[in-house]
């Protein structure tokens, strides 16, 4: 029999404060917000950050692409559907969420939707998950959200991040956002943020 | 009869999934109108219901929510929305400004100076800074996708000809992360240095028109201007007769018919928090 | 002075209170029920019920109640409900052709399969007010028809189609997404799903005055109403749980088809094309301009020349809700005190200036900060 993992007992305020943390990190790039996701416990390897931003933010009208690793666990697609009804989809350019377990090899920007001059809403938005911040090598940021500097690390991350980071601001306002999860602890880096490099 | 029910803070929790959607699209793409599926509200378009839907998008147990229009607490629509929240959302309501987590205003940004972990939320007529310049929306979708704001500088410059001054004295453009022109909503342009590096997150609903955008945090924010006419946040040379601030745009309130007026602050929150300080 | 603008939120209850009182009237005469206002004000719980999106005779009924009998009051309270129901998916289409019919006139053809079934009309009434009618009076039975089924009765347009004299219907893909602007902001250009979707929820005033406009000459498109027809339709909905069509129940509808004239043009032969319009209940008067109006947004597709406001999509579709419409002129009763007061500075300031300039002397100085 299918048996699949309740959400949250109290939706409603759950996923307000969800909502919350995650806008919180989009407006102030690269700060780390608390998550409270104890309570779920979604199939694995779908961390419980990433199932509560789920639960917060998808439904019918948000398809969803899953990375390789995610697609390999049928019940992560049966607990997506049962508890949003968003549909999973095969094409990432289309995908108005992307979620990415495997945050070292995520598919380059270019293959998600990185919306019009016209419509640059129209983009996907990418939920990592992470296994922490603040542990490795800052990145500098600055923009919108951020009083003069912020320093800003995430792990694991793909090599080339600073030059996709570059990349996708140069594209402004189109490109993608991103929003890392850790099971409990979310930030994010919304296109308009910039990187400092180093001299 | 099926007996209506309403959700917590009125709204369903799909539509607030679509407005939280819209609301971090606005925020990642700063002055960029995010269109949005705006729903009808229990009270009248052009009366605040794209504030009121971003509210109840993002409001929370834990809030404190303050309600202004026109400055003031007291104003009945400001006090109507208050009390649609305290009825469907049960949340604390203030008219402190220091003590709100969100504040929902109409036309003026509060005096005290908003801190971190305070949010904003402008109620919106006309989103489009360029619609009185032209009326369509696939032509000024266009000038925003290239960033071709030449019509909105001519108005401006056409106004410095013939009155030897920029004629906008609300509603007035800016420029939000050197991108965007933005219209700021009916607030008097003596407001529009507070949007500029602001520490508060500013959220602006449109319901009818059916646009959310956003101003995040610390973000730079310029009023259209030239450099040899630069921008001027004016107000009236007078002080509040009941408070005596010089610094806060004023209400002008005629007393009589033979000319007599007196000039309030607009804001009365710090209006009041002034003459509770005197001794 | 300055407390006169206070005391807002004592000021609102009173006047709710008073608003109440005056829906009611004087106590002495019976209360409205909501069975009255269903079946005796039938036409405005249609339009209601129509233009409010919401097919709930109920509630509309209600709604017109605490409305004061405002219909455009009671539009934007059967929305302001509906907005917050959940949804579950759009329904099977509805098949007009299928219509259990009380009412089915053709301008177009004296006498056609099925026939002309003149109904329930105002059309050939002498409009003399009836005293009698103000003390109610008994009525005399209504006639029945002999033999009850009438066959078939096929659509106009389909029989004008078999001959190729009018354009096809277009033929939906099942799989496209049903357009919703309820759902998704409208876009511009905007499909006809959605367009059609704007004018069923507009304004009938609105699409009325539009739709005369293209008769005299704005946007002309030479229009015969094919058919108007009235009746109760099936409507099943597709539940994916069980995999079949489950029946919901019927609804009334008025469709009318409206047949328009087309030039045609060197690699294509002249035909005729399609208007349509459709509302819940019996709302003639609203399809009709409906099917108007539609056929007239059609332009840019057909390749006719843009000229007159009915064709203008953008201005039409912006300004045909009347819960919009009526919210934001209405909102001019909001203070504006501020907007106002910086609205006072600059034109006493330019007073100033052109004074000056007068009398050879520099202006006085505002603050700026």
């Amino acid at each position: 029999m299918l048996v699949i993992a309740p959400a949250f007992a109290d939706p409603v305020s759950a996923n307000q404060a969800t909502f919350r943390a995650v806008m919180d990190a989009f407006a102030r790039p690269g700060s780390v917000r608390a998550l409270t996701a104890a309570e779920l416990a979604p199939p694995p390897p779908l961390s419980r950050g990433a199932a509560a931003v789920a639960l917060a933010l998808l439904d019918y009208e948000t398809p969803v692409w899953l990375d390789t690793r995610l697609a390999a666990e049928r019940s992560i697609a049966d607990w997506l559907r049962f508890h949003t009804g968003a549909p999973l989809i095969v094409e990432p350019g289309r995908a108005a969420f992307a979620f990415i377990d495997d945050a070292a090899r995520m598919p380059p920007f270019e293959a998600f939707s990185l919306g019009s001059e016209e419509y640059p809403d129209r983009s996907t938005t990418l939920v990592i998950r992470v296994d922490g911040f603040g542990t490795t090598a800052p990145l500098t940021l600055t923009g919108p959200g951020i009083a003069g500097r912020r320093e800003f690390s995430f792990a694991p991350a793909p090599a080339d991040f600073p030059a996709r980071l570059i990349a996708n601001r140069a594209l402004f306002p189109r490109g993608v956002d991103l929003l890392f999860v850790a099971d409990e602890a979310a930030a994010a880096l919304p296109r308009s943020t910039r990187l400092i490099e180093r001299a | 009869m099926n007996a209506p029910a309403y959700n917590f803070a009125y709204l369903d929790e799909q539509t607030k999934r679509m407005i939280r959607r819209a609301i971090l699209k606005g925020i990642a793409i700063p002055g960029y109108q995010v269109p949005f599926a705006s729903r009808e509200m229990p009270m009248p378009y052009g009366w605040g219901t794209g504030g009121v839907q971003v509210t109840a998008a993002i409001l929370g147990p834990g809030d404190t929510l303050k309600v202004i229009d026109q400055g003031a607490d007291d104003t009945t629509n400001a006090v109507s929305i208050r009390q649609l929240f305290a009825k469907t959302a049960g949340v604390c309501t203030t008219t402190h400004t220091a003590e709100a987590t969100v504040i929902q205003t109409r036309h003026r940004i509060p005096e005290t100076k908003l801190g971190e972990d305070q949010v904003l939320v402008y109620q919106v007529p006309i989103p489009e800074p360029l619609r009185f310049l032209e009326p369509r929306e696939t032509e000024t979708r266009q000038m925003h996708a290239h960033a071709d704001y030449g019509l909105m500088h001519v108005k401006l410059y056409e106004d410095i000809a013939r009155h030897g001054h920029i004629s906008t004295s609300y509603a007035y453009p800016v420029k939000v992360d050197g991108r965007y022109v933005m219209d700021p909503s009916p607030t008097p342009k003596f407001d529009n240095p507070k949007m500029n590096d602001c520490a508060a997150l500013q959220l602006f609903g449109a319901g009818r028109e059916k646009r959310i955008y956003a101003i995040p945090p610390h973000t730079t924010v310029v009023s259209l201007d030239f450099e040899d006419h630069p921008f001027e946040a004016s107000r009236t040379q007078a002080s509040c007769e009941l408070c005596g601030a010089d610094d806060s745009y004023l209400d002008e309130v005629i007393t009589d018919d033979r000319g007599g007026r007196m000039f309030v602050c607009s804001d009365t929150d710090y209006c009041e928090a002034r003459r509770e300080a005197r001794p | 002075m300055y407390v006169a603008v206070k005391g807002g939120e004592r000021a609102i209850k009173n006047a709710h209170l008073l608003l109440a009182a005056e829906r009611r009237g004087d106590p002495a005469v019976p209360e409205l029920s909501l069975a009255q206002i269903s079946q005796q004000l039938a036409h405005a719980v249609d339009r209601v019920m129509t233009e409010g999106s919401l097919y709930d005779r109920e509630l509309a009924a209600l709604a017109i109640k605490q409305a004061h009998g405002d219909l455009i009051e009671a539009i934007f309270l059967a929305r302001a409900y509906r907005t917050t129901l959940p949804r579950f998916g759009a329904s099977e289409p509805v098949d007009t052709a299928q219509m259990e019919i009380r009412r089915r006139i053709s301008a177009t053809f004296k006498d056609l399969p099925g026939g002309q079934v003149l109904g329930p009309t105002f059309d050939y009434t002498h409009r003399l007010l009836d005293p009698a009618l103000a003390e109610g009076s008994a009525l005399a039975e209504p006639a029945q028809a002999e033999g009850g089924d009438a066959g078939p009765m096929p659509r106009v347009t389909d029989l004008l189609a078999q001959d190729g004299l009018i354009e096809p219907s277009p033929m939906a893909d099942p799989d496209a997404p049903v357009g919703d602007l309820t759902r998704e902001p409208l876009d511009f250009p905007a499909e006809r799903d959605l367009r059609l979707q704007n004018l069923a929820r507009g304004d009938e005033g609105f699409l009325l005055a539009l739709g005369y406009s293209t008769q005299r000459g704005y946007g002309r498109t030479h229009p015969f109403a094919g058919e108007i027809r009235l009746g109760e339709v099936e409507v099943e909905f597709f539940a994916e749980e069980v995999g079949f069509a489950v029946p919901l129940g019927r609804v009334t509808l008025t469709e009318c088809q409206m047949v328009n004239q087309f030039q045609g043009s060197k690699t294509e032969a002249p035909r005729f094309t399609r208007g349509y319009g459709l509302a819940f209940g019996h709302c003639e008067r609203k399809a009709m301009s409906m099917a108007l109006v539609d056929r007239s947004l059609r332009a840019r597709e057909l390749g006719e020349e843009l000229q007159a406001p009915a064709q203008d999509e953008e201005f039409v579709l912006a300004h045909s809700d009347n819960v919009q419409a009526t919210g934001f002129v209405e909102h001019l009763k909001l203070p504006h005190y501020v907007d106002f007061q910086a609205e006072l500075v600059l034109v006493r300031r330019m007073r100033e200036e052109v004074a000056a300039q007068d009398s050879g002397q520099a202006p006085m100085q505002e603050a700026a900060e």
